[in-house]
């Protein structure tokens, strides 16, 4: 299968939505990796490079929205979210404008540079800020699609990417906010994931098949908002849910997914990501398989929950 | 005169350690590793910086801050040379489960003082070391290394107001400036220069120095221990990539390790 990096479609897509000419980007020093580079390529004068200044690239990004331009700002996930927070809720946020971030080097698949550098509690932040949209795409399919969709979005959006490369298999051309695809049906237990986990999700279930585990598998890129009716009807459906996600299991997809089944179908839910740690360095596969984001694990740890 | 070829030995030996240090895990910042090399020889083999490697937290030491955190194989592969850890443990830089992280992390290897990797957090960081020598009545100095595109942060001009304002003499802040970041030149990326001026408007006393000339360096690192009425900031002009012919001054070696050719060639011309 094919492999390729969720952030290069994020500067593909930027240059295709680059025709709108209110569109600009802005980054920190970070273009090349971000990728926002391919905009400035074709678009200079729509380009701006603010330095190593993420929280002033984000108010300038709002004062541009103020003015009528449609900002995109990108810098590395832990920086973008972290560093320009203040700016993020008070210009961004609280006015309700349109820009949309993206965090690039999400998660721990950030690998060598270490726990300071692997973003594990941006879905977290920018999910608790009203009116912020999180999107965190499967692959690079869905990527290109929802930054194109993104154009059109109302109000802020954060969209997650990742550094490493991870399979193409979605057959996302059209990317709908608060929509999920149901990867694969089961009835077993559900999995729901997003970003290149969901694709991780899959393999453990088929993993599962030889143990007459029949999984649903969710991809649920649209993390704020949630796709509430696909999530209700597969809980209702299997009884017991699962989530995985390349983050900290606080605040993150499976938090969101705990607020909504807790109130509307109260279910067995277990959720996968870091357990409240920080990253380190390492390889990504190193990573992955230190703290669990294989698909062996995923499986076992299903398998032992369903058993237990 | 003083004669420093002891130190420039030592500078080459770590240069070339830095590097295999850097093949070896494959990845890593060689530019920015390379252009302070000097500086970290004259600080803990020039007589500037107290320290005692066998007993790291020893409360009287000196302390260094590395707030261009993605520097730390020069500072790693110098705090071996010092004797802080065993040499062999360098050839481990960024794999799981090694002290040596991507960035430095104070929890896990001794001689690192403070956990840095993103930018503008260390300077500030060693504003609170240096002032807690006041409150404890230290009489330690605090040497930080800073970026000079790390200069882009506004989070440094806050730690400079403070430094300015609570007149921290002991702190001696030490700008690499090597004239480049990740997507260019500094000040075609955003200028930040004037740098001296900045300083000055802090209430800092400034030495503007070649950051590769010994007696310039420890000169000027003395005379600035000697400063007890304002924090000193010395603006070293450095060369990225520094001792290797096909790295230096070039953007591209900023964030990449050697190939095996390229260190093969690398090491020829440190012998
Ligand atoms: C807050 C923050 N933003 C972005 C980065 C990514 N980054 C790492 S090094 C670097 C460039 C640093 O340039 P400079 O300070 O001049 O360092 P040097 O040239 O000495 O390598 C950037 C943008 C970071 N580490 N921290
Ligand atoms: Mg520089």
């Amino acid at each position: 299968m094919e492999k390729k990096a969720t952030r290069e479609a994020y500067g593909k897509a930027l240059v295709d939505i680059g025709k709108n000419e209110l569109v600009v980007a802005l980054d920190a020093d970070l273009s090349g990796s971000t990728k926002s580079a391919d905009f400035k390529k074709v678009y200079p004068n729509r380009f701006f490079n603010m330095g190593i200044a993420e929280s002033n690239m984000v108010d300038v990004a709002a004062g541009m929205a103020l003015s009528g331009l449609k900002p995109y700002a990108s810098s590395f996930a832990v920086f973008v979210t972290g560093r320009a927070f203040e700016p993020i809720r008070q210009s961004i946020c609280y006015p309700n404008l349109h820009v949309v971030l993206c965090g690039s080097h999400s998660g721990i698949s950030v690998g060598e540079d270490g726990g300071s550098h692997q973003a594990i509690v941006d879905i977290s932040l920018m999910r608790s800020l009203p009116n912020m949209k999180v999107i965190v795409p499967a692959d690079y399919k869905e990527t290109y699609a929802a930054v194109k969709a993104s154009l059109d979005m109302e109000g802020p959006v954060y969209i997650r990417t990742s550094r490493a490369k991870s399979p193409v298999f979605t057959n996302s051309d059209n990317f709908e906010l608060g929509k999920a695809q149901i990867l694969k049906e089961g009835q077993d237990a559900t999995i729901i994931a997003c970003g290149m986990m969901s694709y991780l999700a899959l393999e453990a279930a088929e993993l599962l098949k030889k143990d007459n585990i029949n999984l649903e598998v969710i991809n649920s890129a649209s993390v704020k908002p949630l796709d509430e009716d696909t999530v209700y009807n597969s809980a209702k459906k299997t009884g017991r849910v699962f989530t995985v996600e390349e983050h900290s299991i606080i605040d993150g997809l499976g938090s969101a997914v705990c607020e909504f089944l807790s109130e509307h179908h109260p279910v067995f839910v277990h959720k996968i990501g870091m357990e409240d740690v920080f990253g380190e360095s390492g390889t990504k596969d190193d990573l992955f398989c230190k703290f669990g984001f294989t698909k062996e694990a995923v499986a076992q740890r299903i398998k032992d929950k369903l058993n237990g | 005169m003083d004669d420093f070829k002891n130190l420039e030995e030592i500078s080459k030996k770590i240069r070339r350690n830095i590097l295999i240090m850097l093949n070896k895990s494959g990845s890593g910042h060689s530019g920015g590793s390379l252009s302070i090399v000097d500086i970290l020889v004259s600080l803990y083999f020039g007589g500037i910086m107290n320290y005692n490697a066998k007993n790291p937290n020893w409360e009287d030491r000196d302390r260094l801050v590395l707030s261009k955190g993605h520097a730390c194989p020069a500072l790693y592969a110098t705090l071996a040379e010092a004797g802080y850890f065993d040499k062999e443990l360098l050839w481990t830089l960024r794999k799981l489960g090694s002290p040596l992280q991507g960035h430095p992390d104070s929890k896990k290897l001794p001689g690192i003082e403070a956990s840095t990797g993103s930018l503008g957090n260390g300077i500030a960081q060693a504003v609170g070391i240096a002032l807690a020598a006041k409150v404890l009545k230290k009489k330690y100095k605090v040497f930080c290394i800073v970026g000079d595109g790390e200069m882009q942060e506004g989070l440094v001009y806050e730690a400079l107001m403070a430094a300015g304002h609570y007149k921290l003499s002991n702190l001696i802040i030490i700008v690499d400036n090597n004239g480049l970041q990740i997507d260019g030149q500094v000040s075609d990326v955003m200028n930040v220069y004037p740098l001296k001026e900045k300083f000055e408007a802090f209430n800092f006393r400034v030495h503007e120095i070649s950051g590769h000339v010994y007696n310039n360096i420890i000169d000027t690192l003395t005379t600035a221990k000697r400063n007890v009425i304002s924090p000193t900031a010395v603006i070293a002009r450095t060369v990225k990539g520094m001792g290797v012919s096909f790295m230096a001054n070039r953007v591209e070696y900023h964030g990449v390790a050697p190939t095996d050719e390229e260190l093969k060639k690398a090491l020829e011309e440190l012998k």
